[in-house]
């Protein structure tokens, strides 16, 4: 064997054992979603040069409208995380824009928020509770509160839209910005760093992530399940009433149809982000990543001058295959 | 340990436990003393593991009173197990497969930072739990490759290694272990009986389960054979051959206690 042959030798020993090595380690995988946020972003980048996708106003749409998307990820992942599901966000945001409309009206701008928070909470709780005492599958639960929540928003003020007019909520929930960056994306900032904190720093997270990967392992260690599984479901809630609050102070308007289709669009940039959707195991940062892949997309395929309905297949499409290759990647481990 | 060696830690009496028709646990009783290694026998199904559980505050018995140091106790939950000194090693091992070692071993035990506001918000000591992670393997002279690694990673040896360690660090004076060394290569189950050795040496009262009768010999003093959820012997392990403790497993000698 030659000195070349051998040293080539070595290298592809070394880039197995590198392979195998990443393989094992999670470290890789975390990175997917960032990975994939820069690909379509050079991506629509060269395609959609002329279409206006790089200007600085597309970009900052493109923000805004990823904030909501990802408010609601950082609840949901932790909803996933203890095994748990919440179907019923997008309704929740809905009916959130509207109270909140509604409460600014009567009681001014902290109790805008404040009353809407609550309700959401209060949404989670029953969904929460009725899973958890009844043994009903958190899916089935909040599949029937998707319904419940959409119609109470649709009879709250017949289908018409509440206008906001309180420029001090419209400016700290959505419309207004700190410099040249926008309320939207401080709020987003926010809500991560705090998510990201009480799922890896505080107690209360890693009793969800036990609880999402082994329900009776958990149970026998006497951690109260019960609590942590009503409590995650009151998180994504919660998060998703804050959602509409920041979509009503975008559109200063409440509407029972605000953020109700991005349900799936939620749990896409979730799983995309590294979230097990079986529980056990998430991360906030990945759903804040997945939720402006999310974004990208739905902007680039308005900018590629797609119908409407043609939009919906795509992204459809794509949500399924996003999902799949990410779930690959999460069985192998 | 402040009770002495031979006194009596636990006590139950009268533990009864049935599912739907099948009555599991028939009027049982069992004491465990300190400084005491216990064997509690019987075929599958003799209702080992369903004793073992309304100790631990999984099953509520239906009947029956359990005394710890002499006081009647109501174990609700396995939560109130543990906070009376009662650990468990569950068959399952009750280990978090994506959580690292120190995570596990602190679970629903952990450590908090920050005074009251930390204690409150439950803010995370993950210095301090990782310092007293390796202390509490090092004492037991439980080897993991890393305390990082998580629980998935780890051989089905190491991870019931983790599971002892954690019931042993936290047992400071009852330590159920169901079938601990169940699955393990012969090193590795040396390593376990090491373990109930250097518990029971420091006073813990040590309840094993074990189909292993080599096992019982080595390292228990008493044993308790349960046959179709009643206790049908007990008897000191110096006193009799691994055959009587066969024999009596399979009901083809009858105990004292049976009817």
């Amino acid at each position: 064997m030659t000195d070349d042959s051998a040293a080539a030798g070595h290298l592809q020993l070394g880039v197995h054992r590198w392979l195998a090595r990443r393989r094992q380690d999670p470290g890789l995988r975390q990175y997917v979603v960032y990975m994939a946020a820069v690909l379509i972003f050079g991506l629509f980048a060269v395609i959609l040069r002329d279409d206006g996708f790089l200007t600085a106003s597309n970009l900052l749409n493109i923000g805004r409208q990823a904030a909501p998307i990802a408010v609601m990820a950082v609840g949901m992942a932790f909803a996933l995380a203890a095994a748990e599901i919440d179907l019923s966000v997008g309704a929740i945001c809905a009916l959130s824009s509207l109270v909140a409309a509604e409460a600014v009206g009567s009681y001014g701008f902290v109790a805008g928020a404040a009353v809407a928070l609550a309700v959401g909470a209060g949404i989670g709780l029953v969904n929460g509770a009725i899973a958890v005492k009844v043994r009903i599958p958190s899916f089935l639960v909040t599949l029937g509160m998707l319904g419940i929540v959409s119609g109470i928003a649709r009879n709250m003020n017949n289908l018409q839209s509440l206008p906001i007019r309180n420029d001090l909520f419209l400016s700290v929930f959505g419309a207004g910005s700190v410099g040249p960056i926008s309320s939207l994306l401080i709020w987003t900032v926010v809500v991560g760093v705090i998510g990201h904190l009480v799922l890896h720093q505080l107690r209360w997270g890693r009793h969800v992530l036990s609880v999402g990967a082994d329900r009776s392992a958990a149970a026998a260690l006497g951690i109260n399940t019960d609590r942590i599984r009503i409590t995650a479901l009151m998180t994504s809630a919660a998060a998703a009433s804050f959602a509409g609050v920041l979509l009503a102070g975008r559109l200063a308007i409440g509407r029972h149809d605000l953020g109700e289709n991005l349900l799936l669009t939620v749990i896409a940039a979730v799983v995309i982000g590294g979230t097990n959707l079986f529980g056990g195991r998430a991360s906030v940062a990945g759903a804040i990543a997945g939720s402006v892949v999310m974004a990208m997309l739905n902007n680039g395929l308005i900018l590629m001058g797609l119908r409407v309905a043609d939009q919906l297949i795509a992204r459809g499409v794509i949500i399924i295959l996003a999902v799949a290759l990410s779930m690959r990647e999460q069985k192998e481990t | 340990m402040t009770a002495a060696a031979g006194t009596v830690a636990l006590e139950v009496e009268g533990l009864c436990k049935s599912f739907r028709a099948v009555q599991a646990l028939d009027q049982v009783a069992l004491n465990l003393h300190y400084g005491r290694v216990t064997a509690l026998l019987g075929d599958n199904g003799a209702g080992k593991s369903t004793l073992v559980k309304c100790i631990s505050g999984v099953y509520a018995p239906d009947a029956g009173v359990v005394k710890v140091d002499g006081v009647v106790q109501a174990i609700a939950s396995p939560e109130t197990a543990r906070s009376l000194g009662i650990e468990t090693v569950h068959q399952t091992l009750a280990v978090i497969d994506p959580l690292d070692v120190v995570e596990n071993l602190f679970l629903n035990r952990e450590h908090t930072r920050g005074g009251r506001l930390g204690a409150w918000l439950g803010v995370l000591d993950k210095k301090r739990m990782r310092a007293e992670s390796g202390e509490i393997l090092g004492r037991l002279d439980i080897r993991i490759p890393s305390l990082r690694r998580s629980m998935s990673a780890l051989s089905g040896g190491q991870r019931q290694a983790v599971a002892i360690g954690r019931a042993a660090a936290w047992g400071q004076q009852i330590v159920l272990l169901d079938e601990p060394a169940a699955a393990l290569g012969v090193e590795q189950a040396a390593c376990v009986l090491d373990l109930i050795r250097s518990l029971r040496d420091a006073g813990v009262a040590v309840l094993l389960i074990t189909h292993n009768m080599d096992r019982v010999t080595e390292v228990c003093d008493r044993a308790v054979v349960l046959r179709q959820g009643r206790k049908t012997a007990e008897v000191d392990v110096g006193e009799v051959t691994k055959d009587d403790l066969v024999a009596y497993i399979t009901g083809a000698r009858a105990g004292d206690l049976d009817p």
